[in-house]
This record gives C-alpha cells, structure tokens and sequence, in this order.
C-alpha cells in the first residue's frame, strides 16, 4: 500500500540523497575536466569541488548551501488513490527541518520566508499518469545562482538552426562567471513559450553522458558542448578548458510560424534524484544506488 | 610573484594595499554574511542616520545565506558557499563607499563601479569556489550570533569566526586589476572562433 506516510518518507530520503551526493554522470565529467586542466586557477577551483563532493557525501551534509525550490515530476499509476501532493508537501517540510535544506521559498513580492519551503504553487509539482504500477518522483534541487541565468527567445522562423546555436552561445557569453561553471545546459526547442521553458528543465533530468536519441540532436549536443568550452570562460569563470559539463537538448514540434528556445542553465552541483515507491511499500532510489 | 598571505580581521587599509589579483588569501576573525536585503536594510539604515547592527568598517563581508541548524539556544553552521555577487552590483559602490569593508568575498566577480570603489577605499574582492559549501563551512570555528533574522535564514547577518578559511583568491585588488575581466578579454578573443565552430559565423 502506498499511503501518504510512505510518500512523505520517501520523499524525505530522496531530499537528503539528492542534496548530499550528485548523480556519477556528473561527478565523471567533474573528475575528466579536473585531469584535463592544465592551468592553476581552474585545477584549484576544480580540487575545491571534488574535495567538498568527497566531504559531503561522507557526512552526509547538502554539498551547496543552495538546496533549492524543490520542483517535482512525479509519474503515477492510474488508480493510485492517494494525495501525492500532501505527501510531497510534507515531505518537503519535514526534510528543510532533518536534512536540512534552506528555507529559499519566500512570496515573489513580499520576500516573505515562511521558514519551511512550502508556500503557494511550491513544491511546484508536474504530474503523468502512466501504465506502470508504480509510482516515481523525481526531484530536482536547483539554485538560484544558475536559474537567474536562464533565458528564453521567441525566434522567427527564418533564423532556424543558426538563430537557435547563436541564442545558446549568447546566454552562455551574457551569464559568463555568474552560474558556476561548470555548466550544464538544458536546451528547450519548439512547443510554444511555456513548452521551450519545461522542456530545457525536463532536458536537465537526463543524465550528461545519455546523448539524446535522435541522431541528428545529438550531433548538435555534441558539438555545442565541444565549442562553448573553447570560450575560456572557464571554472568559476576563472578561465580553462571546461565552461560546460553538458549540453542536454529536447524538442516538441510548433506552431508553422514560430520558434521558441529556452535555455536552463544549470551550475556544476547538478543535484537531481528519483525515488521509486512500488504497490507493496517498498522503495528504490535508482540515481543513488550503492553508497 | 603571486603570494599567499594569513590575515586577522579587522584589516587595515595598508595589509590591503600590499594584494594584488592573484594572490591567495587566507582568514581568521569575524566574517559577516550579507547578501541583498543586507544591503538594502543597511544603506537604508545610514540613509536615515541610523547604523546597522554589526560595525562593517574594515571588516569582512561574505556574500553567503548559510544553511544553520539550531541546537538549543546556539546556532551550528552547515553549510556556507557563497552566492552569485553580480546581484549586488548596484549596491556594492554605495556600500563600500558608506561602510568602508576591507574586503568582500563572493563568487562571479563584481562589475567596474564596485572595482572603482575598491580602488578608491582600499578594498578586495576574495573569490571563493562556489558550490563548495561544506569545504567552506569548515573554515569556520563558531557562530556567534544573527542579526535581522527576520529576513529569512539566507538574508539574515551572520556572525561567524572563520580560522583558516580560504583558500580564497584576490580576484579584484584594490589597485583596479580583475582578474574576471582579464578573462573577458580572452572569452572575447575566443567567441570567433567558436562562432566559426558552430557554423554561425
């Protein structure tokens, strides 16, 4: 039985997993980029940040102090009867007081905090029903620093492919040292302004080493992340050979007379973490197995 | 010659003048947290010929909203790395210019107005990694207090004695050198010739 109790404890422990050790696809290309570097400052910024992952893990304290707004994607069996939402509000709750994260959560107008990340509309939760018989939430613990970076163009059809390539490299030149990169990039292309937005998020769930599986996108993804990185923005943009981790790009066909990018920029502490809740109770956390 | 140097806050404006860009820079002493509604409530405060609560004269301000934890009537830091200073671009001058800090620590860099008034009143900006929050909080030995808790735990003014905390590179000096801005230069040199990468020249 899956009860909102079960929910909200998993929750919890998806919170604490995800805020205290990243997914080994970016840790991978963390480790591949500190071998690569052959300049003082971005070795030394680059040591800093394996160090603190190493740290972090072992005592189990949230690597940044930036945990977030906790947004969720949740996939649902059809005739789950139970109040996802409550349980991943309480859960969110419980988790700011036992982890802990930080209470970033405050009224857009106000900068009220309510001290427990929980508000209106936050958790933000986005919801799929699907054939499984089990549930699945995915949470993704992102900062502010790189979220601020993030753009969006409502090109017209004609600057295509160019305009699209050119919309990238000017968000990456425009956010410069300010997301710490390393980043990664969630890249939304077509739907509509509010599709291009979700889908450079949704692009961010996708581990960094699982090329999209559209041949001709993953050539683009490819190719992107090899020429922003000889921009020499650099680690922290304290300059080097790494200024992105990963180019992630996902697409939805769109209206005949528009073209919509988004582009999500992501920091180098890209937390992202999955729980599976099966019909009996039990629970697996396939991001963060082992360890 | 790049050097890497231990200082004790309070610091005087004659120790600041000796770093230059690149130097590495280690502390000890009191260090204040203050992001942007520290900046907002401070320079409010003076406005209207009140003072802050905490004497920022040629101490050291942290641009971080810490993740604490309290244990009974004490405060315990978790984690603390430090957050995006380019948000505090068009307060910072008038900042520096009213309290006189001796140096601030962030991470991005800060924008040519507050590099003037570094300039001016004998200040550095120390970056620090970001993201690396609890490598950083173990530069610190104890909280020892918080003023405008009201602001929420990220705005509020924390004081925290740091020992050994670094390492923290000078990434504006106070004789006018970033060295973010010697990195634009070379990004812009670059953005032709990845441009011609990309078939967008």
């Amino acid at each position: 039985m899956i009860s909102e109790k079960t929910i909200q404890d998993a929750v919890v422990e998806l919170l604490r997993k995800t805020v205290t050790r990243m997914t080994d696809d970016v840790v991978n290309e963390l480790k591949a980029a500190a071998k690569r570097e052959t300049e003082d400052a971005p070795k030394m910024q680059l040591k800093a940040i394996l160090e603190n992952l190493d740290l972090a893990e072992k005592t189990t304290t949230p690597l940044c102090q930036d945990t977030g707004v906790t947004i969720f994607y949740v996939s649902m069996p059809q005739c789950l009867k139970v109040d996802v939402e409550k349980g991943i509000i309480e859960g969110v709750r419980t988790a700011t007081k036992v982890v802990p994260l930080r209470p970033n959560a405050v009224h857009p107008l106000t900068r009220k905090n309510p001290g427990d990340n929980v508000g209106r509309k936050m958790p933000y939760v986005n919801y799929k029903v699907w054939d499984k018989d089990y549930l699945e939430i995915t949470v993704m613990t992102k900062g502010a620093g790189s979220e601020n970076m993030s753009q969006l163009a409502m090109l017209t059809p004609s600057q295509g492919v160019k305009g699209v390539k050119e919309f990238i490299l000017n968000t990456v030149l425009r956010a410069g040292s300010n997301p710490c990169p390393p980043t990664v990039l969630g890249v939304g292309i077509g739907g509509s302004s509010d599709i291009a937005a979700k889908l450079a998020k949704e692009a961010l769930l996708r581990p960094i080493n699982k090329p999209n599986e559209d041949p001709e996108i993953a050539t683009m993804e490819k190719d992107l992340k090899e020429a922003l990185n000889e921009l020499g923005i650099g680690v922290m943009g304290l300059g080097g050979k790494t200024t992105v981790l990963g180019v992630n790009i996902e697409y939805a066909f769109c209206h005949t007379a528009s073209l919509p990018v988004a582009v999500n920029v992501q920091c180098w502490a890209a937390r992202r973490g999955t729980v599976q809740i099966f019909p009996d109770g039990k629970m697996k956390f396939p991001t963060h197995e082992g360890g | 010659m790049k050097m890497q140097v231990r200082l004790k806050t309070p610091i005087s404006e004659q120790d600041i003048r000796k770093l230059n860009a690149g130097d590495i820079v280690y502390l000890d002493g009191i260090v204040y947290t203050g992001r942007d509604e520290v900046h907002i409530h401070a320079l409010e405060k003076a406005e209207h010929g009140d003072k802050p609560p905490v004497d920022f004269n040629r101490s050291v301000l942290y641009h971080c909203g810490p993740i604490m934890k309290k244990q009974g009537e004490a405060w315990t830091l978790v984690a603390a790395g430090p957050t995006t200073s380019s948000r505090m671009n068009s307060l910072e001058p008038k900042f520096i210019e009213t309290f006189h800090p001796a140096a601030i620590i962030g991470k991005g860099g800060m924008s040519q107005p507050t590099i003037d008034a570094m300039s001016k009143h004998g200040a550095v900006y120390l970056a620090i990694t970001g993201g690396a929050a609890v490598l950083a909080a173990k530069g610190v030995k104890k909280v020892h207090g918080v003023h405008w808790f009201e602001l929420g735990m990220p705005e509020a003014i924390w004081v925290m004695e740091t020992e050994n905390f670094g390492p923290l590179i000078v990434a504006i000096d106070s004789h006018g050198k970033s060295l973010f801005a010697d990195i634009d230069a070379i990004v812009k040199k670059n953005v032709d010739k990845v441009k011609k990468k990309l078939n967008i020249a």
